[in-house]
C-alpha cells in the first residue's frame, strides 16, 4: 500500500483543467457543417395549439429546418421509469401544459439565426384556464393535464394509522401539528444543458455529447428512441458543470437534437440559454403539508405524522412520481417512534419536478425535524435532549418506514457537535444579547440519508432504469488497467459533475496497487470505453461504483502479485507494493517496479505457466443495502425584528459518511450541500402567478447563492463505516442539503419565538419574516 | 439570451460618440454594459448600434474641484465607493456605490451608467438626489445641466434625450455643518442587491446644532429614485433628535406611490422606508 494515500486530502486532479478554463462542456465541442437548435416555448401555463405557421421562419437566411410535434410524434413521449400520469411528449402535441414547454425546434446555421427563427414561428394558442397551486389542484377543480384523469396521480403511504390514532388518545398526550411549505426550487447548474448530435448515417450511429449525470443511461434511451443498439449509440459527458440531479434525466432536446441530424445529416447542438433552463429543465420540491407529533411532556414522542402533497408538474419524466418515495424511506429519520406518513403525487401547469439534490430526503427530514422543534419548543424541553430521548440506539435498525438503517451512533454525533458549537456558551450568549434587544436564535437538526443506491430491492421499489433500457439494478462497475509503462487508467460507468471522482478514484486505487495518484488516471462519461454504470445521483457513486473499483484494483493486485514473485522467485503471499512497486516482505532491495510488472504482463510467455497476458480487471458490485448517512447542524441567525432582515452568523456541521477516502472532496461536498439547502431556506423561490408564469425566470429575480451570501462553515465528522460496502463508505453528496434548510428555519424561529412566532415558510425573506412577527403585534 | 444583431461602434473621442449618437437613431449609449448588456440579451431592448464610450480618454477620472467633486462618465462604481475625497465630502454616495451589486459589476460598471440607466431600485441616484448633484447632459449641439432631483423620470427613464451622453456626475463639496450617509435593504438582504428601500440623508447642521437644510433621496419604494421633500422639510428646525428623527421617517413616503414588488408589499415596503429614514438620518447627523 502507498501509506496514507486514503484519508488524505489530495488536491484534485481536474482542477488544474478547470481553473485554466481548459475543461472541455459539450459546448466547447465543434463539428464541421455543425448547426444550431433553439425552441419555440410556450408562453401560456395551459393553451390549445391552434395552429403553428413557421413560414416566417423558414424564409429567413440561414434556417434550415422548423419541427413540431407532427415530426416527432412517432419518437415520443419521454421515457419514465415510474410511469405514472401523463408523459411528456417530445414536443407540444395540440396542447401546452406549462410555460417553457417545447411547441417547435429551429434549426440553423448559427444560434443567433436559430433564436430569431423562434421568434419567427407564429404560434397561435387559446389559453385556458391553468392550475399551480397544489391544494387547489388536488381538489381537481381543474385538470392540469388533460390526458389524466384527476390531478392526483398517486399517493405514497406508509406507517401505521392505528398506532398514530392510539397515542392521540393515550392519556397526556400532547399533539403539535404546523402546515408548512417546502418551496419549489429551480436547481440552476451553472452550465445549463447542452446537447451535440451527431448521427452519421454512414456508419449508421450516432454520437452524442450531453451535459449529463448519466451517459450510460442516455445512451440507453437514445437507443430505445431511435431503434439502435449499444453497438450504435456513444454519448459522451464531458466536463459537466454542475447537476443537482438536473442532469438526472433523459430530456426530450437530446432527442430532439439526434433527431435533426438524422434528418438534416449534420451535426445539430443546443445549448440551453439561462432563462430557458429556468423552465425547460427539472425543478425541484415544491411540498405542502402538515406535520404533526403527538408526545409526552418529558419529551418521548409517541408518534409523528404527515399529511403532504407534492408538485409533479405538467408531466411525469424519469423518477418525478417516485421522489416523494425517496423521502419515505427516511420519513421517521433517526427516531424509533410510529409513524403514517402519507403524500399525494399532484399534477400542476408548471415545469416537471425530479430528483434536486437530496430529492425527497430534505423534504422528508424538513418536516421532520421543524415539528420536533415545535413540539420542543411546546413542552418546554431543550431541543436537542428531545431528539436524544428517542433516537435509534441499536444498529442495524428497522424503521417504522419499513427499512433497515446500517449503522449510526446518533447520540456521539449529536454530543460531538453540541461540543463543537459550544453549546450551553451559545445559549447563554443569546440570553445576553436578548436582554440587549438583540435576536440570536439556536437552530438545531439532525437527519438521516438513504443513499448509495443501491441495492435491488429498491429498483423493484420502483427505481428501476428498465425504461432506459439499462438493466434494473443499480449496480457499479470499475475497470482498472495496468498500462505497459506501469501507469494506470480506471475506467468507471459514473456521470461526476464536480464531485472529484478523478481524485478519490485514483486515491483508492493508488491505496490498492501502489502506483502513485498522479500515475493514476480515472476515465468516465464516455459510454464507448466506460463499463456500464449508471451515472452519478443519490450520494451513490463511491459506495457503489468506488467499491467495485476498490474490487476490481484488488484483482489487478492479486494477479500482479503472482508476476511479482514469478519475477522475484518468490512465494506471491510474500509480495507487497509500494512506491510504484512491488517487493518481497522483509527484502526491500528484492524490488520490481510496475513498469517492470507490466511489461512481463504483456508478454504473455514470460508469465508464469497457465495465466493470461494483460494486466487489467474489471468488477461489478450491487450492494445488499442502501446505506444512511446521518449528522447534525446547528445554525445561529440574528433577526432584525425592525427590518425581518436575517443573518446567518455562524454554521456547524457534524456529519458522518463512514470511512473517507478525501477529506477535502468530502468538504467540499459538504460545503455545496449547505450552500443549497441554506440558500433554500433564505432565498431560492420559484414563484408562479395563478396563469402559470414564472415570475422568477431570471437569476435578477431568482437568487442563487454565492460565497459573499455565506458564513464560513465549521464542519467535523464522526465515522461510523457501514458493513455494506467493502471500503465502508457511505455517501456525502447530499448531507449538507438534507441537513440545513430546516436548521436554519428552526434558528430563525428561535430567534422570534418570543414574539409570538410559530413558523415562517421558506425562504426566509426579510419581508416574510417581518410579516410573520408583525402579524403578532411584535 | 441572445440579442437581436446590433452595429458596434467604439468612438476614440467623445465628439466622435456624439456624432455618432446623433446620427443614428436608436442607438445606445453603454459605458459598464452591466445593465445594457442584460436587457440586450434578455431582447427587452434591441438597439441597432451600440456606442461603447469605454475607450474614451479622459472620462475616468474622479477630480476636486473647488466647490464640487467631478466623477466621470466612466467612473466605476468600486472606484467611486473607495476614493477618500468622495468619502468625505459625499459619504451617502460612497456608500451607495460600495454596494451595488457584487465586485464585479462595481469594477466593471459606473456611477454615471447607474445613473442614466435609472432603475426604480438602483442605490447611487438616492445619494445623487440627497447629495443635491448635478448631471453634465453633452450633445453635438453642446452641454447641459440637470439637477439630480429632476433627472429620474421615470422606470428606466431619465431626462436625457436622445443625443445625449451624461459626461460628468458633479457634487457639490461638503461645507462644515453638512454630512450625509445612505442604508438600505438589498433584495438579498443586508446590504446585498439592489434596494428594497434605500434611504440617502443629507443634512446641514448649525453651528448650533439644528438642523439647517436637509434632502432625502428614496429608492426601490416608488417608480423612480426621488426627493422625499414633507420629510426633509420637517426637520429643518429641529434638534435633529430623536423624535424629529421619526417625525420625518414618518412623512417619508408622502407623494410617493409605493409599488409592490417581489419583494415586499407595500405595507412593508413603506415601513423599510421609514426605518432607513431614521437609520440614514441618525448616521449622517452623528456625523
Ligand atoms: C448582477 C448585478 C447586480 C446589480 N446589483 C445592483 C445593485 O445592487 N444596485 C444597483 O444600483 N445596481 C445594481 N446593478 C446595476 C449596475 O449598477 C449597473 O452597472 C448600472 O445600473 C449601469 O451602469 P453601466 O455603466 O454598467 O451602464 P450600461 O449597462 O453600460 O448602461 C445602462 C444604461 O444607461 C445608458 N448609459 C450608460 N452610460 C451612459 C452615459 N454616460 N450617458 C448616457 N447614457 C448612458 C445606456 O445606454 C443604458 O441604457 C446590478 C447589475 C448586475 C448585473
Amino acid at each position: 500500500m502507498t501509506a496514507g494515500v486514503i484519508g488524505k486530502a489530495i488536491r484534485r486532479k481536474e482542477d488544474p483543467a478547470l481553473i485554466q478554463g481548459k475543461g472541455l462542456y459539450t459546448d466547447d465541442m465543434k463539428m464541421a457543417g455543425m448547426l444550431h437548435a433553439a425552441f419555440v416555448r410556450s408562453p401560456f401555463g395551459k393553451a390549445r395549439i391552434v395552429g403553428i405557421d413557421a413560414s416566417a421562419a423558414m424564409a429567413i437566411e440561414g434556417v434550415h429546418a422548423v419541427y413540431t410535434a407532427d415530426d416527432v410524434r412517432d419518437l415520443g413521449p419521454l421515457l419514465a421509469q415510474v410511469a405514472i400520469g401523463a408523459l411528456r411528449p417530445l414536443l407540444a402535441d395540440g396542447v401546452v401544459n406549462h410555460v417553457g414547454e417545447a411547441v417547435a425546434m429551429v434549426v440553423a446555421s448559427d444560434r443567433y439565426i436559430a433564436q430569431d427563427g423562434t421568434k419567427a414561428v407564429d404560434v397561435d394558442y387559446e389559453p385556458l384556464e391553468a392550475v399551480v397551486d397544489l391544494e387547489d389542484a388536488a381538489s381537481d377543480r381543474v385538470i392540469a393535464n388533460d390526458s389524466n384523469e384527476s390531478n392526483v396521480i398517486h399517493v405514497w403511504e406508509v406507517g401505521d394509522a392505528d398506532a398514530v390514532a392510539a397515542a392521540r388518545a393515550s392519556e397526556g398526550a400532547i399533539e403539535v401539528s404546523v402546515k408548512m411549505i417546502n418551496q419549489r426550487l429551480i436547481p440552476t447548474a451553472i452550465e445549463p444543458r447542452s446537447a451535440l448530435a451527431d448521427y452519421n448515417a454512414g456508419y449508421g450511429s450516432v454520437t452524442l455529447y450531453s451535459s449529463s449525470q448519466i451517459p450510460h443511461a442516455v445512451a440507453g434511451a437514445i437507443g430505445k428512441t431511435f431503434g439502435l443498439t449499444s453497438n450504435n449509440v456513444r454519448v459522451i459527458a464531458p466536463e459537466v458543470g454542475g447537476g443537482f440531479g438536473a442532469k438526472l434525466n433523459y430530456y426530450a432536446e437530446e432527442a430532439l437534437v439526434t433527431f435533426a441530424s438524422r434528418e438534416l445529416g449534420s451535426p445539430v447542438k443546443w445549448t440551453e440559454t439561462r432563462r430557458e433552463a429556468s423552465v425547460a429543465t427539472i425543478h425541484g420540491r415544491g411540498w405542502v403539508g402538515t406535520a404533526t407529533i403527538i408526545g409526552t411532556s418529558d419529551g418521548k414522542i409517541l408518534a409523528y405524522e404527515l399529511d403532504a402533497l407534492s408538485d409533479m408538474g405538467a408531466y411525469t419524466q424519469n423518477f418525478t412520481v417516485a421522489i416523494p418515495l425517496l423521502g419515505q424511506y427516511v420519513a421517521p429519520g433517526q427516531y424509533d417512534i410510529p409513524i403514517h406518513w402519507k403524500i399525494g403525487c399532484v399534477v400542476t401547469n408548471a415545469p416537471t419536478t425530479d430528483a434536486y439534490r437530496g430529492a425527497g430526503r430534505p423534504e422528508a427530514i424538513f418536516y421532520l425535524e421543524r415539528i420536533i422543534d415545535a413540539f420542543a419548543r411546546q413542552i418546554g424541553m431543550d431541543p436537542a435532549d428531545v431528539r436524544k430521548k428517542n433516537f435509534f440506539e441499536e444498529f442495524p435498525a428497522a424503521t417504522a418506514a419499513g427499512m433497515l438503517m446500517d449503522s449510526g451512533d446518533y447520540r456521539a454525533n449529536l454530543d460531538k457537535l453540541l461540543e463543537l458549537a459550544d453549546y450551553q456558551g451559545l445559549r447563554q450568549k443569546q440570553e445576553e444579547a436578548r436582554k440587549e434587544g438583540r435576536n440570536i436564535g439556536i437552530g438545531l437538526s439532525t437527519y438521516v440519508e438513504v443513499c448509495g443506491f443501491g441495492p435491488s430491492a429498491l429498483a423493484e421499489g420502483g427505481f428501476s432504469w428498465a425504461a432506459y433500457g439499462l438493466p434494473a439494478a443499480f449496480n457499479g462497475s470499475g475497470l482498472v488497467r495496468v498500462n505497459p509503462d506501469g501507469t494506470a487508467t480506471v475506467m468507471i460507468g459514473t456521470g461526476p459533475s464536480g464531485q472529484g471522482h478523478e481524485t478519490t478514484w485514483a486515491q483508492i486505487v493508488s491505496d490498492a496497487l501502489g502506483i502513485s495518484v498522479d500515475n493514476v488516471q480515472v476515465r468516465h462519461g464516455d459510454t464507448r470505453d466506460s463499463p456500464m454504470g449508471i451515472g452519478t445521483f443519490g450520494s451513490r457513486s463511491l459506495a457503489v461504483d468506488g467499491s467495485a473499483t476498490a474490487q476490481a484494483a484488488e484483482k489487478v493486485r492479486t494477479k500482479a502479485a503472482r508476476v511479482a514473485a514469478h519475477m522475484l522467485e518468490a512465494s506471491p503471499d510474500d509480495i507487497e507494493f509500494a512506491d510504484g512497486g512491488a517487493h518481497v516482505a522483509g527484502s526491500p532491495d528484492k524490488t520490481v517496479t510496475w513498469a517492470e510488472i507490466a511489461e512481463v504482463s504483456y508478454q504473455p510467455h514470460r508469465l508464469p505457466e497457465g495465466m493470461e497476458g494483460g494486466m487489467e480487471a474489471n468488477a461489478v458490485f450491487s450492494p445488499a443495502n442502501a446505506t444512511w448517512p446521518f449528522g447534525s447542524h446547528l445554525a445561529v441567525v440574528e433577526v432584525d425584528d425592525t427590518t425581518g432582515d436575517v443573518v446567518l452568523m455562524d454554521y456547524f456541521a457534524m456529519d458522518d459518511c463512514g470511512n473517507v477516502i478525501n477529506p477535502m472532496i468530502v468538504d467540499g461536498q459538504v460545503h455545496g450541500g449547505l450552500a443549497q439547502g441554506i440558500s433554500q431556506a433564505l432565498f431560492e423561490h420559484a414563484i408562479f402567478d395563478e396563469d402559470g408564469n414564472l415570475l422568477t425566470g431570471s437569476l435578477l429575480d431568482y437568487p442563487i447563492p454565492t460565497a459573499g451570501d455565506l458564513p464560513s462553515f465549521q464542519l467535523d465528522r464522526t465515522t461510523t463505516p457501514t458493513d455494506v460496502n467493502p471500503m465502508g463508505v457511505k455517501g456525502i453528496g447530499e448531507a449538507g442539503t438534507i441537513g440545513s434548510a430546516q436548521t436554519v428555519v428552526n434558528a430563525v424561529i428561535d430567534a422570534v419565538a418570543h414574539m409570538g412566532v410559530t413558523h415562517i415558510d421558506m425562504p426566509l425573506r426579510p419581508k416574510r419574516v417581518w410579516q410573520a412577527i408583525h402579524r403578532n403585534g411584535g | 439570451m441572445f440579442p437581436r444583431q446590433f452595429e458596434y461602434v467604439a468612438p476614440a473621442s467623445l465628439d466622435e460618440a456624439l456624432s455618432a449618437l446623433a446620427s443614428t437613431p436608436g442607438a445606445k449609449v453603454m459605458s459598464g454594459g452591466q445593465s445594457l448588456i442584460p436587457m440586450m440579451k434578455l431582447r427587452l431592448f434591441s438597439p441597432g448600434t451600440v456606442i461603447d464610450i469605454g475607450r474614451i480618454d479622459g472620462l475616468a477620472d474622479i477630480v476636486e474641484k473647488d466647490d464640487h467633486i467631478s466623477i466621470g462618465a466612466l467612473v466605476r462604481h468600486n472606484q467611486t465607493a473607495s476614493d477618500p475625497t468622495v468619502a468625505a465630502h459625499a459619504k451617502a454616495l460612497s456608500q451607495a456605490a460600495g454596494w451595488t451589486g457584487d465586485h464585479q459589476v462595481r469594477n466593471r460598471g459606473t456611477t454615471c451608467g447607474a445613473m442614466a440607466h435609472a432603475d426604480v431600485a438602483a442605490d447611487q441616484p438616492a445619494a445623487a438626489i440627497a447629495l443635491g448633484a448635478t448631471m453634465m447632459a453633452r450633445s453635438s449641439s453642446g452641454q447641459r445641466e440637470i439637477a439630480a432631483s429632476d433627472f429620474f423620470v421615470d422606470a428606466l427613464t431619465s431626462a436625457l434625450s436622445e443625443d445625449e451622453i451624461l459626461v460628468e456626475l458633479r457634487v457639490p463639496k461638503a461645507s462644515n455643518g453638512s454630512r450625509s450617509a445612505y442604508d438600505k435593504l438589498g433584495r438579498r438582504g443586508g446590504h446585498t442587491d439592489y434596494a428594497v428601500a434605500g434611504i440617502a440623508a443629507w443634512v446641514n447642521v448649525g453651528d448650533d446644532g439644528s438642523v439647517t437644510d436637509a434632502r432625502i433621496g428614496v429608492t426601490g419604494v416608488g417608480t423612480r429614485p426621488t426627493l422625499a421633500e414633507a420629510a426633509a422639510a420637517s426637520l429643518i428646525g429641529t434638534d435633529g433628535g430623536e423624535e424629529s428623527i421619526r417625525a420625518a421617517a414618518g412623512l417619508v413616503t408622502d407623494g410617493i406611490t409605493v409599488i409592490e414588488d417581489l419583494y415586499g408589499s407595500v405595507e412593508y415596503k413603506t415601513h423599510l422606508a421609514q426605518v432607513f429614514t431614521e437609520r440614514a438620518l441618525q448616521q449622517a447627523l452623528a456625523g
